[in-house]
């Protein structure tokens, strides 16, 4: 039972460098799952981490032990995420699960959402962070509304890869016909789509056909494997380096005898890099200062860049608080008062049209008024409707809103971090809307 | 070792490290924390992770000091390290310390104490938590939780609300897009925030040995007086009622997670540097949180501790 180490302290501190370096060097994957209700989405993600050897033997026996609670035969891959009460009772997932794992290749970050439409919320919060989304399709049901809500609200957020993993191909004796077909359902709205990248693989989450290993039962389906696509697809980052964003999110005033005069603007980089030295403009005010100094803790760096936690000092004293914005004085971002943003709403009460709203936008907060409803988005056929203006949970628009101070933004499609907002209502103070400025 | 590491920081085209990606997240998150709320507080457990926590906290307000207070519940069974090493961080770091004891609260008779074998106060935690809230008028309580720790907390927010019960609602939690976290709140409720959400156990090691962060002397190997029970090694106590079967022997242990005494399973090990640490945990197949006494209550003893208030 006792643990002693074979090796001696200089090859464990050798081997520990080792890990750490090779740990470091993997880069970081971001993916969500998405697809309608029961289309084997927890099950999928319980495949993959079953066949990764990725769970620990602790929390396979926890499973096992739940499975046959439940009375099922072997044990339920989706019982992995799916760890509510509520959960394990309904059979179906509530909210998000994160999971992660890695193989010598890549880090995975995974969040397993709900495909249930009453829950739409929670798959947007699992994909908003995402780089990645796993649009499941049950091959006995082909594309459905829940797959177009799903693979539209995964472009809305510029998501730019999907994979589309056409499942259950055990209970359609793996044909490749209804393979072929889904595929080009799927191809066709596609169009209707910003995502410059989409595959396909058939797979059964439930037999692990195509998950990690290579399946036997459809030898005329030669393409690599869901695992495989995950740790080699090119991931271009996110993140915005070319517009050097500072949202000022705290003021660091230590007022001791040792940093008497300090005023530091902590803060992450939104996106972009800033050097010691930029000439830099503060939002609203419009007063120009130079950089002096930025910190990363007790290290003084020469530049920091997205998405960096630092904090900054400049060469004037000028009045800058929290929710400001630095920003180098040749790119400067939109301002305005009015903008327009497509959104998806979250709420049981209807958006309200003339409705105050508070509208959260990097580290700022401020009132809002949405002005007019642009169109609704027809799920079904993905087509603009101009004339119904009546907006309620899991419908995604485009609306107008007027803002009591101006906002300073990107477009989301240009940059996710400044050109995204949510609304909150003023007197639950729920989370109602995502929104993405146009 | 540290230089080599931090020259892969900037892995050649502006691109951060996994690990200082997820120390950037987590000194957001505390920023954030301290500038939505009036009153927040930094839940200590004296383990690693409120550890860390802590250590991000510092970095997070540097040249400044920590804006908020560290707040430890004491179950009255903790180990003497744990309490000593509390005593030496927040002696060092001039940090002010609230603690919170559940012997108050069952003395109160807010709780009654299961002294049975299994009996722990564990759950009596919460009560005392929710009191300190009150009375301290927290209205953030940051902790150290990690979302790879359990399967309840996989569910968890960065950003979670509380009801004026302190109560988590898991079925109706708010949505959270991107990084903009929703901290409004009605008078009464609260907020537990959670820097260090996409932490695995491993992350928290290499970050401990990359940064060189101090530990409390339990997480290193020695000699201890333990006893079996159902297979976990605990550390014997004036305090822990032994069955008839059950004997007293001395061993080589460490933890690999800390709570108090009658919960923390102790791990039969030598390693004796955070090197030795690491190359354990990257080589096992058990979860820390496996050999935690109160997660093995039933199915979903974490999801109902967390209901009612549970870190
Ligand atoms: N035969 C077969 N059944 C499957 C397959 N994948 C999933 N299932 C079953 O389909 C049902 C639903 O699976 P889940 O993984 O819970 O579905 P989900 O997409 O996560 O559902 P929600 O999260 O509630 O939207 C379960 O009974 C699974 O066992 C498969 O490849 N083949
Ligand atoms: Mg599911």
């Amino acid at each position: 039972m006792e643990q002693h180490t074979k090796l001696s302290k200089q090859e464990i501190k050798q081997k520990v460098d080792e890990l750490l370096n090779n740990y470091l060097e993997m880069d970081l994957l971001r993916f969500t799952t998405a697809g309608s209700v029961d289309d084997g989405k927890s099950t999928m993600i319980g495949r993959l981490l079953y066949d990764t050897k990725a769970i620990f033997q602790d929390q396979l026996d926890a499973v096992e032990r739940a499975s046959i609670r439940r009375g099922e035969e072997q044990i339920n891959l989706a019982l992995i995420t799916d760890g509510l009460k509520a959960e394990r009772e309904q059979g179906i997932t509530i909210d998000v699960a994160y999971r992660y794992f890695h193989t010598p290749k890549r880090k995975f970050i995974i969040a397993d959402t709900p495909g249930h439409v009453q829950y739409t919320r929670n798959m947007v919060t699992g994909a908003s962070t995402a780089n990645l989304a796993i649009i499941l399709i049950d091959a006995r049901n082909g594309v459905v509304e829940q797959t177009l809500r799903h693979s539209y609200i995964a472009s809305l957020l510029q998501i730019k890869h999907i994979i589309v993993t056409v499942n259950k191909m055990d209970l359609v004796n793996y044909d490749q016909q209804v393979y072929e077909k889904i595929k080009k359902d799927y191809e066709n709205i596609s169009q209707k789509l910003e995502v410059p990248d989409i595959r396909f693989i058939p797979i059964s989450a439930l037999k692990g056909d195509n998950v990690v290993e290579k399946s036997q039962n459809m030898p005329w389906y030669d393409g690599p494997t869901l695992l495989w696509l995950l740790e080699n697809i090119n991931i271009t980052s996110d993140l915005n380096l070319k517009d050097p964003r500072f949202p000022v999110q705290y003021v660091v005033r230590p007022m001791n005898d040792e940093w008497h005069d300090y005023r530091g603007y902590a803060g992450r980089l939104a996106s972009g890099v800033f050097h010691v030295g930029d000439e830099v403009m503060i939002l609203p005010s419009g007063l120009t200062t130079k950089i002096t100094s930025i910190h990363l803790s007790d290290r003084q760096l020469d530049y920091a860049f997205a998405p960096q936690s630092v904090t900054m000092t400049v060469a004037d004293d000028i009045d800058i608080s929290r929710g400001n914005m630095i920003v180098p004085v040749d790119n400067l971002p939109q301002q305005s008062n009015e903008v327009e943003m497509k959104i998806c709403w979250f709420n049981q009460r209807p958006l309200q049209t003339k409705g105050r709203y508070i509208l959260r936008h990097t580290t700022t907060e401020m009132l809002a008024m949405i002005t007019d409803i642009i169109y609704k988005l027809d799920i079904n056929t993905l087509e603009k409707n101009f004339e119904d203006k009546q907006i309620k949970m899991n419908d995604i628009a485009r609306i107008k809103v007027r803002t009591a101070q101006p906002l300073f933004f990107d477009p989301y499609r240009v940059n996710r971090q400044t050109g995204a907002v949510i609304l909150i209502d003023e007197s639950t103070n729920e989370t109602v809307a995502a929104g993405m400025i146009e | 070792m540290a230089e080599k590491i931090d020259n892969l920081e900037n892995l050649g085209q502006h691109r951060l490290n996994h690990l200082r990606e997820l120390e950037a997240e987590a000194i957001f998150v505390i920023r954030e924390t301290a500038a939505q709320f009036d009153n927040p507080a930094l839940l200590f457990s004296g383990g690693k992770d409120s550890i860390v926590l802590f250590h991000l906290a510092r970095k997070a307000f540097y040249p400044g000091r920590v804006p908020f207070p560290l707040l430890h519940i004491d179950t009255g069974h903790n180990f003497q390290e744990t309490l000593e090493f509390r005593d030496y961080l927040v002696d060092k770091y001039g940090v002010k310390l609230l603690v919170g004891y559940v012997e108050d609260t069952i003395k109160e008779g807010k709780a009654k104490e299961d002294t049975g074998y299994y009996g722990t106060r564990n759950a009596i935690q919460s009560i005392t938590l929710l009191d300190m809230i009150e009375k301290y008028k927290i209205d953030a309580a940051l902790g150290g939780a990690r979302r790879d720790e359990e399967k309840a907390r996989a569910k968890e927010r960065f950003f979670s609300h509380r009801d004026i019960f302190g109560q988590w609602d898991p079925k109706n939690q708010r949505p959270e897009l991107w990084n903009l976290f929703n901290g409004r709140k009605h008078l009464g409720e609260h907020f537990r925030v959670f820097p260090l959400s996409n932490w695995t156990e491993l992350d928290v090691w290499l970050y401990i040995y990359l940064e060189q962060i101090e530990l409390p002397s339990l997480y290193f190997t020695h000699r201890r007086k333990v006893f079996n029970r159902d297979g976990v090694w605990l550390a014997w106590a004036p305090f822990m009622r032994l069955k008839p079967d059950e004997k007293v022997e001395e061993r080589d242990v460490r933890c690999r997670t800390i709570g108090d005494i009658p919960t923390t399973g102790l791990t039969l090990s030598m390693a004796s540097t955070v090197e030795e640490i690491v190359y354990e945990v990257a080589t096992t197949n058990t979860t820390e949180r496996g050999m935690r006494f109160d997660d093995k209550v039933s199915e979903t003893s974490m999801e109902d501790r967390k209901r009612e208030g549970y870190f």
